[in-house]
């Protein structure tokens, strides 16, 4: 099956700093591919540069075979969902009126509205008696959902997710772990996430690619990182998480 | 009443596909606040006059005499000094106002020395202006000080206050700046005082008699000068010129008017105008004053007094307009320059230090400066400019910053979802800066209530004109007239924005 994302020599600088160098990369359709690194290597740039949010001073990204331009993204973001580390959710509107924002946006009709809504609550396990409560009035966890429920409510082909647990407690971290695992198999849900925690990495991971420094040093199943590691660093940083966890 | 441009339309509608732009709501909100302006049918006669006593007992004396003739006439009185007056009849913003023969020479045809009655009228008429005969009386400037204070140190004449440097004087601005003022008459009697400032004419007979000056300019015919028991140095070198009461018109007037105007000529002897202004101001009704003048010359006539509750109304709802419409144009001018100034760059701090810029304008200054301009004159336009550009930096500012402040995270998520760039805008970026704009109008609006009391100094009307009066005759009462329901007003504006916050600030954002 080809990729659903094709990165081709991109790279991105910024004033001071060169965030990503020349850069080659494809996002397998159906699986979820894991971006890891430590903070600064370049994984949140990659995702950034995907959306469109930035944009690459060389090199092309191809999404479903189409290259991406300022132009062409307006369009393409329908069909890509983003969720970030604190959520991304507008304070001035309730939950369902974040989550039915783009869908109102195209006119889509209250019916069509409602069904795919009362899915998504179920899908996510957000109950549906707090969908009429602010952000301010929701906790972390359900925040996380709501927005969750936002990147999923056009049914995007491609789901980014930058963080997305990050600010999260243990407890609630573990418990969402569980439900996005399940829903991206339900979905057959093609994802990129982006994480700095190995163990995250290992239990979402169909594919990790392990970054630093701005550019991508392996790509791999976790068995490929750890027992054929294509450099130090790979088992450097294997070791150090591993360290972190056993304390 | 002159109509001035009211600005009733729609504010454009955001093409987001179906959600209503928040911003529309919030216009349609505010334009609740501005009372509708009424509208004027055939022109009446317009009339001028200076910012004292004499002046406005004289424009109340035209009124009355074109009333009495059938003619319709208004008067705005108060309107401030010379030039603001003359600039006004050539424009054709006011058809007469009274004025004096050396003044007409000195500060308006700038001859550098005394004219003949004929030569000024020919001088006049080329502007298309026209001069009646003297009124009867003439109204010089004299310089003025405590009957005790005169006596005590020998004072008579201007020339004997040479003896004297450590006196202090207060003159008005007027004199402090005109031509044939202050510094000719220092020249002439070589006088050694150092200690000159500047002070209103009304509140200059205050700081007379509470001995905080010494010497302060007058009129001639000043019923104060009675009633405060001062004494007139004599201008023992003849420095002041002739200042022969007359009035000015526009030679465009009616035949019928003219005549009226005419008919006033060598009517008034010094003694009976200072009766009049003394009258003026025990009763401090210029009506009353000018009803005298009538009531000698055919006994009969009863005052037509205005109730205090229907011109304290005229005056609120004449307020009401000045800010109301000139918010009205600065919140629609001012959010989109402030979305702008938001983005940052050359042409956002250029507009935010514009809108800084006209702030510092002290607001007298820049009436005047606005007066001269071709557009705007002596008129209710003017003061709602004015208003307008002083509006202007809070509602710019905390749009800016207001919009400024939002997380860029947020912002990201906005882009990320795919919302078009005016979606973005209407649906996110202006409810989340709502309350930092609103709060700019909010600044504005009570400010703008307390600015608009300046707008009578050019006849524009509101609620300045009973403060501006009653500072003229230094009569407390008059003041509060005005002074009070413009405070109760400010505090009504801020009460109504701070319901207009609980309607238009989203729910979500006051949890």
């Amino acid at each position: 099956m080809s990729a659903l994302v094709r990165l081709v020599d991109v790279s991105k600088r910024y004033a001071d700093a060169t965030a990503l160098h020349s850069t080659n990369l494809s996002i397998a359709r159906g699986k979820t591919t894991v971006l890891i690194g430590p903070s600064g290597c370049g994984k949140s740039t990659l995702l950034r540069l995907i959306v469109g949010l930035a944009e690459p001073d060389s090199g092309s990204i191809e999404f479903d075979a189409q290259t991406i331009t300022p132009h062409s993204i307006q369009l393409l973001r329908r069909r890509i969902g983003y969720v970030i580390q604190e959520g991304g959710l507008f304070p001035h509107l309730s939950a369902s009126a974040n989550v039915l924002l783009m869908a109102r946006h195209l006119g889509t009709s209250r019916a069509k509205m409602q069904k795919r809504l009362a899915e998504l609550c179920e899908l996510t396990r957000f109950s549906p008696a707090l969908l009429s409560r602010y952000p301010v009035e929701l906790s972390g966890g359900q925040r996380q959902r709501v927005s969750l429920m936002r990147a999923l409510m056009l049914s995007p082909e491609l789901l980014l997710l930058d963080e997305p647990l990050g600010a999260l407690d243990p407890l609630v971290r573990a418990s969402l772990q569980h439900d996005l695992k399940e829903i991206f198999e339900r979905l057959r849900q093609t994802v990129l996430f982006v994480t700095h925690d190995l163990a995250e990495a290992i239990y979402f991971g169909d594919e990790i690619v392990l970054m630093n420094e701005g550019r991508v040093v392996q790509k791999g199943s976790v068995t490929d990182l750890r027992e054929r590691p294509a450099d130090p660093f790979v088992t450097e940083f294997i070791h150090a998480q591993r360290e972190i966890a056993l304390r | 009443m002159k109509m001035f441009p009211c600005s009733g339309g729609r504010p454009a509608k955001c093409q987001t596909a179906r959600a209503a732009c928040w911003g529309s709501q919030f216009l349609r909100a505010v334009l609740l606040l501005s009372p509708f302006v009424a509208l004027a049918s055939n022109d009446p006669v317009i009339i001028g006059s200076k910012k004292f006593t004499e002046s406005y007992v004289l424009g109340e004396i035209a009124k009355r005499a074109l009333h009495n003739a059938g003619i319709s006439a208004e008067h705005r009185p108060g309107m401030g000094g010379t030039i603001i007056l003359w600039q006004a009849l050539r424009t054709g913003q006011i058809d007469l106002y009274p004025e004096y023969t050396g003044t007409i020479a000195q500060e308006i045809l700038r001859s550098g020395g005394p004219m003949a009655p004929g030569e000024i009228r020919s001088a006049l008429a080329k502007f298309g202006v026209g001069m009646t005969e003297s009124l009867g009386f003439n109204n010089t400037y004299a310089l003025v000080m405590r009957r005790s204070e005169a006596k005590r140190l020998g004072i008579r004449a201007i020339s004997d206050l040479q003896k004297h440097p450590e006196l202090r004087l207060g003159l008005t601005h007027e004199f402090l700046g005109r031509e044939d003022g202050w510094s000719r008459l220092r020249e002439r009697y070589a006088q050694p005082q150092r200690n000159v400032t500047g002070i209103d004419h009304a509140l200059g007979y205050s700081a007379l008699a509470s001995g905080e000056i010494d010497v302060k300019d007058a009129y001639s015919t000043d019923a104060r000068i009675e009633q405060n028991d001062l004494a007139t140095l004599e201008d023992d070198l003849n420095f002041f010129p002739k200042y022969e009461a007359i009035f000015l018109f526009r030679l465009s007037l009616p035949q019928s008017a003219i005549a009226v105007l005419r008919r006033l000529e060598g009517t008034l002897d010094e003694r009976r105008m200072m009766r009049l202004n003394a009258e003026a101001e025990r009763t401090k009704n210029y009506t009353k004053a000018a009803d005298l003048y009538f009531a000698e010359r055919s006994a009969g006539n009863a005052a037509s007094e205005e109730s205090l509750v229907r011109k304290e109304a005229h005056w609120i709802l004449r307020h009401l307009q000045l800010t109301g419409l000139s918010l009205l144009l600065a919140v629609i001018l001012g959010v989109p320059l402030g979305i702008v100034a938001s983005r940052g760059g050359p042409l956002g701090h250029g507009i935010l230090a514009f809108a800084g810029i006209v702030q510092t304008i002290p607001s007298l200054a820049l009436l005047a400066l606005l007066v001269p301009l071709p557009f705007f004159g002596i008129s209710a336009r003017t003061a709602i400019a004015a208003l307008f550009l002083y509006s202007l930096l809070p509602i710019v500012r905390n749009t800016a910053s207001g919009l400024q402040d939002i997380p860029r995270s947020l912002r990201e998520s906005a882009i990320a979802l795919g919302l078009s760039p005016a979606a973005r805008l209407c649906q996110i970026y202006l409810p989340m800066a709502s309350r930092s704009v609103l709060s700019g109008i909010k600044t504005s609006a009570v400010i703008n209530v307390g600015t608009a009391t300046l707008a009578a100094l050019i006849g524009a009307g509101g609620l300045g004109e009973p403060i501006l009066s009653g500072l003229n005759l230094n009569d407390h009462a008059t003041i509060l007239q005005g002074a009070i329901p413009a405070a109760l007003l400010a505090l009504a504006v801020q009460g109504f924005f701070d319901l207009l916050d609980r309607v238009l600030i989203p729910r979500g954002l006051r949890l």
